[in-house]
């Protein structure tokens, strides 16, 4: 059965062993008329149960869609699982069949997304919704369902639950839509909770109690985070582990820690500048300017063949453009797929 | 599951003229369908003294009621007129009302949607009598002002405007209020462009394309309603060899003579279906965000 | 709630007040003598100057208008040219033929355009939604007396199974009130269910695109419950604004259709009233058919409460 809500003990005893879902080389191909966009092309990733793994890139770069072929929820029929695994328990997702992939879909793997105001529905009410999802994966009856409703409410810490439960979307403000979607999430008591930018669309107050609520409820729970943003604030708040990803590879992962302070990927580099620091530069005693990774990200439809990130990487030199580094462990527990990661670290200064 | 090998499509250089025609009839095929066969429609009409040595008013009743053969190539109606020429013949009097309809509607829905877009005051007064005209059936506005005035050619045009002519606006007057937040208008008038001119310059020529596409729909639904007001019996006068007033004439030969019917009924489905098709194939040309949604 | 209620109601009479004046401004501004209209061609001089002077049309434009609309809100909608009987007597005998036909013909248009709408929908850019495309265009484009000689033709003269025009009051029976409602219906709601396919494919479209959907999907939810708890519920008001708008046409289609298949209705009474030049006639059932396109939007209007709660000020 399904570890209990009140039994951490178990999820610690998970974390030891194997990964809760492991990510093997996958491929998400969009066949459009224009031609074929590789819009997630070979990632791999893993997660432990209670463990919070960032996933961080731009807008484009493939993370989202990563997560949603996860859960099987490609926009067909343009795109299309072409290659790799999705293990979980040992099973491989890719190939399980749509009923088997909708009993999984809230129940064992949950998504929250990034829209509150869009993502519910506006015609039924917040309890149905959590209900539905009870009723369905729990086979529990509907008044039973309603009751359960009511308490994850409570546990996502909306006031008033009682009459809260009876209301429809639109008499919620944002963030208390988030926090019902988070219930409706873990409702069923996933062991994975994939969140797609889940506070980008939020007020910046509000953001950090949403953050901090998540992570209170993992801890209660032992559910597995991958939490998917281009926000490195956020990764720095919540994640313990972070993959960055770049125009539908991955191209560093490492600890939390280890990102920040020792960054091997020109690319991880450039996002880093690119967070306002009060601090000041160590150099010269004064705030260090904001610096802009120059140029685009290149059209998935059109990859140019070598690194990726050559066209616009400061580090860049003709071994770049013509082979593409694969990803390597250049410092123990960190990954990257660079060729200059030693000057990526003798150039960065935290 | 082994990776597939991808073929890339390669779009790359200038494709040649012939090329170019032919992605644009395999991208918009409901275009060209509808334009070609409306264009066919509308030439078999015009050129009928051609295609046709029987007057299509000329009363022979020895050869009355005659199946198709090759004399007459969709028979003969219960005059003895053939029905080949009279179909021919009565596509020119929905082409007029069509065109005529469409092109007059679209001209005074423009001027009052404009106005009533631009001009908030009037605005109100304004939708609110559209509100009352749209309520009054098209087909019983159109019946009513018949009965009031002498049937003719040109009265059921002004008339089958009439009942289009409230959509147009509403249609103008939505667009105009959207367009008029546009940042290049709020440029225009703070240059010191008049109403007029901005309303003509600046506004209408950024409606064109959803005006046009409502034209066609207008089209289509004029000649219906041609159709319709002859058919009975209030529509053209029975002089002019319209398509509703062939079918009208020959409504108790549905047994006996299903052919006076089924052949000015399927040129008139067939025009109107062209016209349709036409409409939604320049729509999808001019929003192709509308038609591919999956 | 009763608020709303009374709102949408008072906000029918600006519009009602349009109509009428519509109408007669219909009457008062074409040419040819009112009062001549309205009594007849051939009536005598002395009657037509007692006319004039009853109708008060030697008063002015307005005040005529005021006393006209008077005697609409009593219901009294004048006396036909032809047998002096009052319109709205007409109207309402021969009301239950058309009636009939209009609301069966709603049914059969819903029952074929919704279910094939939402199956267009599901399999957007797939060959069944072409089909429902192909099949929309190719109803909206014949027009209905032609679907109806048509099945005339097949149904009633080629096999035989079905009377061929006229009609049945339901008081002598289901049975033979709907063999002769049956092809006309289906001629009206053909054509009618082709509009009304159209606009439930594109609304669900749209509605199957937004986030809820997508959230929906990874609960777990199958096909049927996403389709219909979810996103028909959210269709449900533009398409039903849809019937509404179309109610207008439908009452155009139901006259054509009473003229082909004989059905002694208001638009045979309509018709007739045309040809014979009985003014009072005409002038009252477009009225009555205004009316009742403004009550029916009017209870549309109502019933979007049911349907999304955010309509509810």
């Amino acid at each position: 059965m399904k570890a209990d809500v009140h039994a951490p003990a178990s999820a610690v005893a998970l974390s030891c062993g194997e990964p809760v879902i492991r990510v093997e080389d996958l491929k998400t191909y969009f066949f459009t008329r224009d031609g074929v966009v590789r819009a997630v092309d070979g990632v791999s990733y893993h997660v432990m149960a209670g463990e919070t793994l960032g996933v961080v890139g731009e807008s484009g770069c493939g993370k989202s869609m990563t997560a949603l072929s996860i859960l099987g929820l490609v926009p067909k029929p343009a795109g299309r699982i072409v290659g790799g695994r999705v293990l979980l328990d040992g099973r491989d997702l890719v190939h399980a069949s749509e009923a088997e992939m909708q009993a999984l879909r809230g129940n064992e793997i949950s998504m929250i997304f990034q829209e509150p105001m869009t993502s519910l529905n506006p015609v039924l009410t917040i309890g149905q919704q959590i209900a539905e999802a009870l009723m369905l994966h729990q086979k529990l009856p509907k008044r039973a369902a309603m009751a359960r409703a009511r308490e994850m409410l409570e546990l996502v810490r909306i006031p008033d639950s009682a009459r809260r439960v009876h209301e429809y979307p639109h008499q919620f403000s944002g963030g208390m839509r988030q926090r019902a979607m988070i219930a409706m999430a873990l409702a069923c008591n996933p062991r994975v909770l994939l969140a797609d930018e889940p506070t980008t669309a939020l007020d910046v107050t509000i953001q950090a109690q949403i953050l901090e609520l998540m992570l209170e409820l993992q801890e209660k729970t032992g559910t597995a985070i991958i939490f998917i943003t281009h926000d490195l604030g956020v990764i720095a708040e919540t994640a313990r582990r972070v993959v960055v990803m770049y125009a539908g590879r991955k191209v560093e992962e490492a600890s939390v820690a280890a990102l920040f302070e020792t960054p091997l990927h020109p690319y991880t580099v450039g996002l880093l500048r690119s967070v306002p620091s009060l601090e000041p530069d160590s150099d010269d005693g004064r705030r260090r300017r904001l610096t802009e990774i120059p140029g685009m990200v290149p059209s998935l439809l059109d990859i140019p063949p070598g690194c990726r990130f050559a066209p616009r990487c400061p580090f860049a030199t003709e071994e770049c453009v013509a082979a593409e580094p694969p990803l390597t462990e250049h410092r123990p527990g960190q990954w990257a797929a660079c060729w200059h990661t030693d000057r990526v670290e003798a150039t960065f200064d935290a | 599951m082994s990776d597939l090998t991808i073929k890339d499509v390669d779009v790359a250089g200038a494709i040649p003229r012939r090329g170019r025609v032919m992605e644009f009839v395999r991208r918009h095929p409901t275009v060209v369908l509808g334009g070609g066969l409306l264009g066919v429609l509308i030439f078999v009409s015009l050129a009928a003294p051609l295609l046709t040595q029987y007057d299509p008013l000329r009363l022979n009743v020895i050869e009355r009621l005659q199946p198709p053969s090759e004399r007459h190539l969709f028979g003969t109606d219960a005059y003895g007129r053939d029905i080949f020429s009279r179909t021919l013949y009565g596509g020119r009097v929905s082409i007029v009302v069509g065109l005529g309809v469409a092109t007059l509607s679209i001209l005074i829905g423009c001027v009052i949607g404009l106005v009533s877009g631009f001009f908030r005051r009037l605005d109100a007064v304004i939708m609110r009598f559209m509100d009352g005209l749209m309520a009054i059936p098209g087909v019983l506005l159109a019946i009513a002002m018949m009965a009031l005035l002498r049937p003719s050619l040109f009265v059921v045009v002004i008339a089958l405007t009439v009942t289009e002519v409230p959509r147009v606006v509403r249609l103008v007057r939505a667009l105009t209020l959207t367009i008029r937040e546009q940042p290049y208008v709020e440029a225009a008038i703070s240059g010191g462009t008049r109403a007029p001119r901005l309303l003509v310059f600046h506004i209408l020529p950024n409606m064109v394309p959803p005006l046009i596409v409502q034209a066609t729909y207008i089209c289509a639904l004029a000649v219906l309603g041609e159709a319709t007001l002859s058919f009975l019996g209030v529509g053209v006068p029975p002089e002019i060899p319209s398509w509703g007033n062939i079918i009208a004439e020959s409504r108790l030969l549905v047994q006996r003579a299903i052919w006076t019917i089924a052949f000015p009924g399927l040129f008139l489905g067939l025009m109107v279906l062209a016209i349709n098709m036409l409409g939604d194939g320049l729509r999808d040309l001019f929003d192709p965000r509308l038609s591919r949604k999956s | 709630m009763w608020a709303y209620l009374v709102r949408r109601i008072l906000a029918t009479i600006p519009v009602l007040l349009v109509v009428a004046v519509v109408v007669f401004l219909l009457v008062n501004l074409a040419p040819g003598d009112p009062a001549a209209l309205l009594v007849g061609d051939d009536a005598r001089t002395e009657d037509i100057e007692r006319v004039r002077q009853r109708l008060g049309l030697d008063q002015p434009l307005p005040v005529r208008f005021v006393h006209w609309v008077g005697d609409l809100a009593q219901g009294n909608l004048g006396n036909s040219v032809l047998n002096s009987r009052p319109v709205l007597d007409l109207i309402l005998q021969r009301l239950e033929p058309t009636a009939s036909l209009a609301i069966l013909s709603i049914i059969i248009a819903i029952v074929i355009a919704i279910p094939l709408g939402i199956l267009a929908a599901w399999n957007a850019g797939k060959a069944i939604d072409r089909g429902v495309m192909v099949f929309a265009v190719l109803s909206f484009s014949f027009p209905v007396f032609l679907v109806g000689y048509l099945l005339m033709y097949v149904f009633s003269l080629y096999w035989r199974i079905l009377p061929v025009q006229g009609y049945t009051p339901l008081a002598q029976g289901l049975g033979p009130w709907l063999a002769n409602l049956i092809l006309p219906s289906v001629a009206l709601g053909l054509v009618f269910s082709a509009l009304l396919a159209r606009m439930t494919r594109s609304t669900m479209i749209e509605v199957l695109n937004e986030d809820y959907i997508r959230t929906a999907r990874a609960k777990g939810l199958a096909t049927r419950p996403i389709l219909f708890r979810h996103a028909l519920k959210n269709a449900a008001v533009p398409i039903v604004t849809t019937i509404g708008v179309a109610f207008a046409a439908l009452i155009g289609g139901v006259v054509v259709t009473e003229s082909v298949f004989a059905i002694p209705g208001v638009g045979r009474l309509t018709i007739e009233a045309v040809l014979q030049r009985d003014y009072p006639v005409v002038q009252g059932v477009v009225l009555f058919a205004a009316f009742a396109c403004v009550m029916v939007n009017l209870v549309i209007d109502l019933s979007y409460t049911f349907f999304d709660p955010r309509i509810r000020y």
